[in-house]
């Protein structure tokens, strides 16, 4: 602007005296920082410590004890075999479900996403008093169940279906926004150069969604393995053949065996970071591959 | 490989996508199908592909002859370009361009070999030949359009159809690649559909335009026909400017200084604004007097937007840089100005 004219806008401050909207003094951001980690410190740190710390208070011979003797390792087993068969099949109907919402128009796609959410709205607690109205003695099908002498509620068939109920949304939930936002364009490129569906989804739609499928899977296996509402409810708590281990940590610390059922959930909790490193790592990746 | 639809009808729920239209594609053509958003034009085009079908009962869809109407898309061999490419987004362009000839059944499936030659010279023939191993990510917008393009010429189709292939590419890009466009399809003679929304695009590269609105086909044509004698007032003004004035302020006005105005049933004259003609106003003379309101002169035309005296329509005119200063007015001068050429519809077309 020349001297001597004169500009209808105001002259602006120079840039240091303004005030950034989103910049907040030193203060209150060291303040809200500090908050944070005391926070964090107070509820999810110590805690953890404090459970390692019990498991070994009477050392590392009575610890390994408490994890080897019998109804430890079958509680173990149990939720092993649990997880083995819960993950794999959440992730078949997972990926089905997901598919269907995300890449076509139907009726009811509404219900069958909120169908989708149920499991996580209702309490683990009913969840396991369904299974129990429908398969139990008294229940509908119990009549039939006892005659032909099948075991669901009080056995393994009972846990599995519990933990299956409850661990169902994660992998579904995790597939359907990603699957939504890479829309079906790609699919169809497959399908009009010559691929068949099995080759679209696996060559196609699968690499697309792997790392969201694999944390889906994780979050899944950390459910499955520490759920402990709705598998109480269908197990029985019959030690050595129905106790999960989050049941049989259950047992333990009611018989004032607290060494023995910190150090069980030392295990589970040792799980629950293992799980959390592995995310962190995905999570990692992603970021670098997009 | 000719492309023949018949009577062509689809509807989403209440919305009639298109009504009963007729298309025919002759061998080796490149051809446009032109319209507004909303014309249908998309649609025809996957019902082409085999993307989409046509309401039961309502027509069929012939290549060279055969009807294809209720083959799936993997089965028509059509080379199908998305506007967002739509490339794999995992695999490098070398493979997004093998993938048709991966997935053919083992006995159809060439040699690991044959694969890689065939892909190498696709990517020649696109210009690519470099970016072999590189992600779709990597890529500029055009050189994506050009790998999809490889991806579909890869399973050697009998027809190709673009759906609005440089719609999301910037103007400068856009120009280029069309014109590219247009030499490649002289080169390979692959029968070729695209879809624009873009007069300028389709009137510059295809041999026949298809200008379609809401569902039907308007005029199908050479875009010199199309363009000198739109068969409707839609396509008239669809394609490039066009003054639409009332004839009765006008008509009496033309007559009288001796224009001929042809009038059309709907009582408007059409005309584009470098068909009128300027002239000072004191130099007399015939044609109608105007005050002049605006003068655009960026470009290599200039547009002048005048006020006609009696009726105040405005008109825009376009002249020619030299002329503007050659008769050196400005705005809220008095001008003169005549029509050169009007466009009357013939009467089954009007609407």
């Amino acid at each position: 602007m020349t001297p001597g004219t004169t500009s209808p806008l105001p002259i602006r401050p120079s840039r240091a005296v303004l005030p950034r909207a989103t910049r907040d003094p030193a203060w209150a951001r060291l303040l809200l920082t500090a908050l944070a980690l005391l926070f964090l410190a107070f509820f999810l740190v110590l805690p953890l410590a404090a459970v390692f710390a019990q498991a070994l208070e009477k050392g590392l011979g009575y610890y390994m004890h408490s994890v080897l003797e019998p109804d430890a390792l079958s509680a173990i087993r149990l939720t092993l075999l649990t997880v083995a068969i819960v993950v794999p099949a959440n992730v078949v109907f997972g990926i089905a479900a997901a598919w269907a919402i995300a890449k076509f128009r139907f009726r009811g796609k509404s219900i069958l996403t909120t169908l989708i959410d149920l499991p996580f709205a209702v309490s683990p607690v009913i969840s396991g008093l369904v299974y129990v109205l429908v398969f139990g003695a008294q229940g509908w099908l119990g009549p039939w169940l006892i005659a032909h002498n099948v075991r669901i509620i009080f056995a393994v068939p009972g846990i599995v279906l519990a933990t299956a109920f409850v661990t169902f949304p994660f992998v579904a939930r995790e597939l359907i926004p990603l699957m939504q936002a890479q829309g079906t364009d790609e699919e169809v490129s497959a399908v009009t150069l010559g691929a068949n569906g099995w080759q679209t989804f696996f060559r196609v739609t699968l690499p697309n969604i792997r790392w969201g499928l694999f944390y889906g899977v994780i979050l899944c296996n950390a459910r499955a393995m520490g759920e402990f509402g709705a598998v109480s409810v269908v197990s029985g708590h019959i030690r050595g053949e129905t106790n999960t281990m989050p049941l049989h940590i259950e047992v333990l610390y009611n018989d004032y065996n607290i060494v023995a059922a910190f150090a069980v959930a030392s295990l589970l909790a040792f799980l629950a970071l293992a799980t959390l490193a592995i995310k962190t790592a995905i999570e990692w990746r992603t970021e670098e591959s997009q | 490989m000719s492309i023949e639809a018949h009577g062509i009808t689809k509807a989403f729920g209440a919305f009639a996508a298109l009504n009963g239209v007729d298309v025919n594609v002759p061998q080796g053509k490149l051809v446009a199908l032109l319209g507004p958003s909303g014309s249908g034009k998309t649609t025809l085009l996957r019902i082409i592909a085999g993307l989409e079908f046509p309401d039961p009962g309502s027509g069929r869809v012939l290549f060279h002859g055969e009807d294809v109407t209720d083959q799936p898309a993997g089965k028509r061999r059509v080379g199908f370009v998305f506007q967002h490419y739509a490339l794999f987004r995992h695999m490098t362009v070398f493979e997004n361009v093998a993938f048709g000839l991966r997935v053919r059944r083992r006995r159809d499936r060439p040699s690991r070999e044959s694969i890689a030659e065939r892909v190498h010279k696709l990517l020649e023939l696109v210009q690519l030949e470099g970016l072999a191993g590189r992600f779709p990510s990597q890529l500029s917008g055009g050189q994506r359009q050009r790998v999809a393009l490889a991806r579909a010429l890869a399973v050697e189709p009998k027809v190709l159809l673009l759906d609005e292939p440089f719609g999301a590419l910037d103007a400068r890009v856009r120009k280029e690649l069309r014109r590219w466009l247009r030499r490649f399809h002289d080169e390979i003679h692959v029968t070729t559909i695209f879809v624009t929304h873009d007069q300028e695009e389709a009137l510059e590269i295809a041999d026949e335009v298809v200008i379609m609105n809401q569902g039907r086909v308007e005029q199908v044509g050479t875009p010199q026909e199309v363009y000198d004698r739109p068969a409707t007032p839609f396509v008239y003004q669809f394609l490039g400017n066009v003054n639409v004035l009332r004839a009765p302020a006008l008509a009496t006005a033309l007559a009288e200084t001796g224009g001929a105005a042809d009038r059309n049933p709907d009582g408007l004259i059409y005309v584009r604004p470098h068909d009128i003609e300027l002239s000072p106003h004191d130099a007399g003379g015939d044609g109608l007097s105007a005050v002049v309101r605006h003068i655009h002169a960026a470009g290599p035309l200039a547009r002048v937007v005048l006020e006609q005296i009696q009726s105040r329509e405005h008109v825009e005119v376009e002249i020619s840089r030299s002329e503007l200063s050659a008769m050196n007015f400005r705005v809220n001068d008095l001008v003169r100005f005549r029509l050169r050429i009007t466009h009357a519809f013939e009467e089954d077309y009007a609407i």
